[in-house]
């Protein structure tokens, strides 16, 4: 009796209006603020998002400490059944190559270049391998400093996986994880920065350096960034439209609760990621409450990522995600 | 009444006692798993989260050997973007790690030793300065000098870590490494902002013991015919020694636990520093730069280190207490 009460003034507060507690990907923070700020304007709901990194996203939510979590890395579908949760994509994003080599603006970094500079078997940058795509640049005979994250974290993760479908020899010897054992720390060539802030910072301050950071803390600290050869062996620059253009082949499956790590595409940027929310089976409720959001998001929302560099999830997508909602009768209350 | 405030100073002073084997007996129990994995070979294992396949355990004994761990993982290579081990752990799921046939190893040498050579850096670096500031303000110079001055310095140490990192990353470091060779983020970067950061401490408070020194006895030094250097020298320095030193282990304590600035500047590289110049890791750092994204035997590993630190410390200022302060009372 008491718990129905308790309901019923918890639905009848939740009609009026809600707040929901999220945590995890600091990757996805930034934008999860701006359409948390744009809900509340427009309905009243608070959406509380904490950037807490995408381990502690999906340990909160296992404990059921939040009503949602947010991982960069999604979840195998055993897991998710495991941990009884459910999961979907929000925004697609991409990793960038910055470099700082004075006097060089448009570098090109073939598949074999970026193979030899991660594992550290090319160390100058005059190196022929990385010479025959840019033959109009002057590139000088200095070590290759190699930037990476000092912190574990779901960009190294992507990044990595990347490297692992795009390397056998990388898959063979080092895999996709958060924290790698960078083969150039051995040789003495690297440095590392805290979040993708002390990466940028790092390559900023240091001539000769080159390291993967999140696109949208590229653009924000003006770095030069690479042009990256793709499946299809042509070379993209990294911009959203060319992020989109490899989230087209992303491959998103519902019946897999969308596990896919998009990474490598057959066209398009190669080095994309999506961020992922993770929630409770069973808190029905607040899932309706977290779909409203992210409906929300996913309708009114593209403009917003956009201009912080995300790429909105192509609308087939979307309309997988929706269908996905209605599936588990979770689907947001218009 | 009396009795009422004794039994509360007692109360207050064994509270520190209980808070501090409280943190010790968490740590440990935290600890636990890393500490009956690893053992004491934790202390002296250069491999941080590295996986070897568990049949060629034996051989891996020998530490420091890329290829051979490269060569190792190459015969298990782990299917890509499967390795849910920390998930499963948090789970409550053991036995993860047998699917594949690899186990992750950790080992703690590497940031111990980058804990203690970039406090000594730091020592060498801020104790002649925090010297020759306190005399300045003590004694050299007059009181319409040394009030500003000393107030600067308090001010000084008032600023929060975190300022000090984003100044030694965006400015300082590369400010440094323009004149030492090397890379914008260092241990001699570490060890500098270190040592820049303790320098108030240190400073204040030997200044504050200096100026305990009674008037009465430097007027007699002088009075003999002292020199002003030969009053701080004989008189002055004996005189506060004792707060000299102590003020040294404040300081060097701070040094040992500071995480925010290190972070920033250290690297944050497992590797060995060969030079000075080289980017190297600590053990504070190690802690706050994985303990979000940590769980099961990962986490562990880190209490291990915290443990480590706090053992650490207590082992480097009791020693410091005992051996220079040993001779008063």
């Amino acid at each position: 009796m008491k718990k129905f009460i308790a309901g019923l003034t918890l639905a009848a507060v939740t009609s009026f209006a809600w707040t929901i507690n999220g945590t995890g990907s600091t990757f996805g923070y930034p934008i999860y603020k701006v359409w948390a700020q744009k809900f509340y304007d427009k309905t009243g709901n608070m959406v509380n998002y904490t950037g807490t990194g995408s381990g502690t996203g999906i340990t909160e939510v296992i404990r059921r400490h939040v009503n949602f979590g947010g991982s960069d890395k999604p979840l195998t579908p055993r897991i998710l059944k495991l941990a009884k949760l459910y999961q979907f994509p929000t925004v697609v994003g991409g990793i960038a190559f910055g470099y700082n080599i004075p006097g060089v603006h448009h570098l090109k970094l073939s598949e074999a270049a970026i193979q030899g500079i991660v594992l550290g078997t090319i160390q100058y940058w005059d190196n022929p391998i990385i010479v025959k795509y840019n033959s109009n640049e002057h590139l000088p005979h200095k070590k290759i400093i190699f930037v990476h994250r000092s912190d574990k974290s779901g960009t190294t993760f992507n990044f990595s996986y990347y490297l692992s479908k795009m390397s056998s020899i990388w898959r063979k010897h080092y895999g996709a994880r958060k924290f790698i054992n960078w083969p150039t720390d051995a040789q003495g060539r690297s440095i590392a920065g805290k979040g993708n802030f002390g990466v940028s910072a790092a390559i900023k301050t240091n001539n000769y350096s080159i390291g993967y950071v999140d696109y949208a803390d590229a653009v924000k600290n003006h770095l030069e960034m690479a042009y990256i050869q793709g499946k299809d062996k042509k070379f993209y620059a990294p911009t959203p439209a060319n992020f989109s253009e490899g989230a087209k082949f992303g491959g998103f499956d519902p019946k897999k609760d969308f596990y896919k790590i998009i990474a490598y595409p057959k066209h398009g940027y190669p080095i994309i990621l999506s961020t992922f929310i993770l929630i409770p089976k069973e808190k029905l409720n607040s899932n309706k409450e977290v779909a409203a959001f992210f409906n929300y998001a996913y309708n009114y929302g593209d403009k917003a990522a956009a201009n912080l560099g995300y790429v909105p999830l192509p609308s087939s997508v979307k309309a997988q995600i929706i269908k996905y909602w209605q599936e588990k009768g979770i689907s947001p209350a218009n | 009444m009396e009795a009422i405030f004794k039994k509360l100073s007692a109360l207050s002073a064994t509270t520190i006692l209980l808070i501090l084997s409280a943190i010790f007996v968490v740590l440990f129990i935290y600890a636990k798993p890393a500490v009956q994995k690893y053992g004491i070979h934790f202390l002296v294992d250069p491999r941080w989260d590295v996986s070897v396949s568990l049949n060629k355990n034996s051989a891996n004994k020998t530490p420091n050997n890329v290829n051979k761990n490269i060569s190792d993982n190459a015969l298990n290579p782990a299917p890509i973007g499967e390795n849910d081990a920390d998930v499963l752990a948090a789970l409550g799921e053991t036995n993860t790690q047998s699917s594949n046939n690899t186990e992750t190893i950790y080992g703690g040498l590497v940031p111990i030793v980058g804990t203690i050579f970039s406090t000594i850096l730091a020592m060498f670096f801020a104790v002649p300065i925090a010297m020759g500031i306190s005399i300045f303000l003590a004694e050299i110079a007059g009181p319409k000098l040394s009030k500003p001055v000393g107030i600067a310095i308090e001010l000084l140490a008032a600023i929060p870590s975190i300022i000090y990192g984003m100044w030694g990353l965006f400015y300082f470091g590369p400010f440094v490494s323009h004149i030492f060779g090397g890379s914008s983020v260092s241990l001699l970067v570490a060890g500098l902002v270190l040592g820049i950061m303790i320098i108030p401490f240190m400073s204040s408070l030997t200044r504050d013991s200096m100026n305990t020194t009674p008037e009465v006895l430097k007027e007699s030094a002088y009075a003999m015919g002292a020199t002003k250097f030969e009053v701080i020298k004989d008189v002055i320095f004996p005189y506060a020694k004792q707060g000299i030193i102590g003020s040294m282990i404040l300081a060097l304590g701070r040094a040992l636990g500071e995480t925010m600035a290190v972070a920033f500047v250290i690297g944050g590289v497992f590797t060995f520093p060969k030079k000075i110049i080289d980017p190297t890791v600590s053990i504070p750092v190690v802690l706050a730069n994985n303990f979000a994204e940590s769980s099961g035997m990962s986490l562990s590993a880190l209490f291990y280190l915290a443990l480590i630190l706090f053992v650490l410390s207590f082992i480097v200022i009791s020693f410091a207490k005992f051996y220079f302060l040993r001779d008063k009372k």
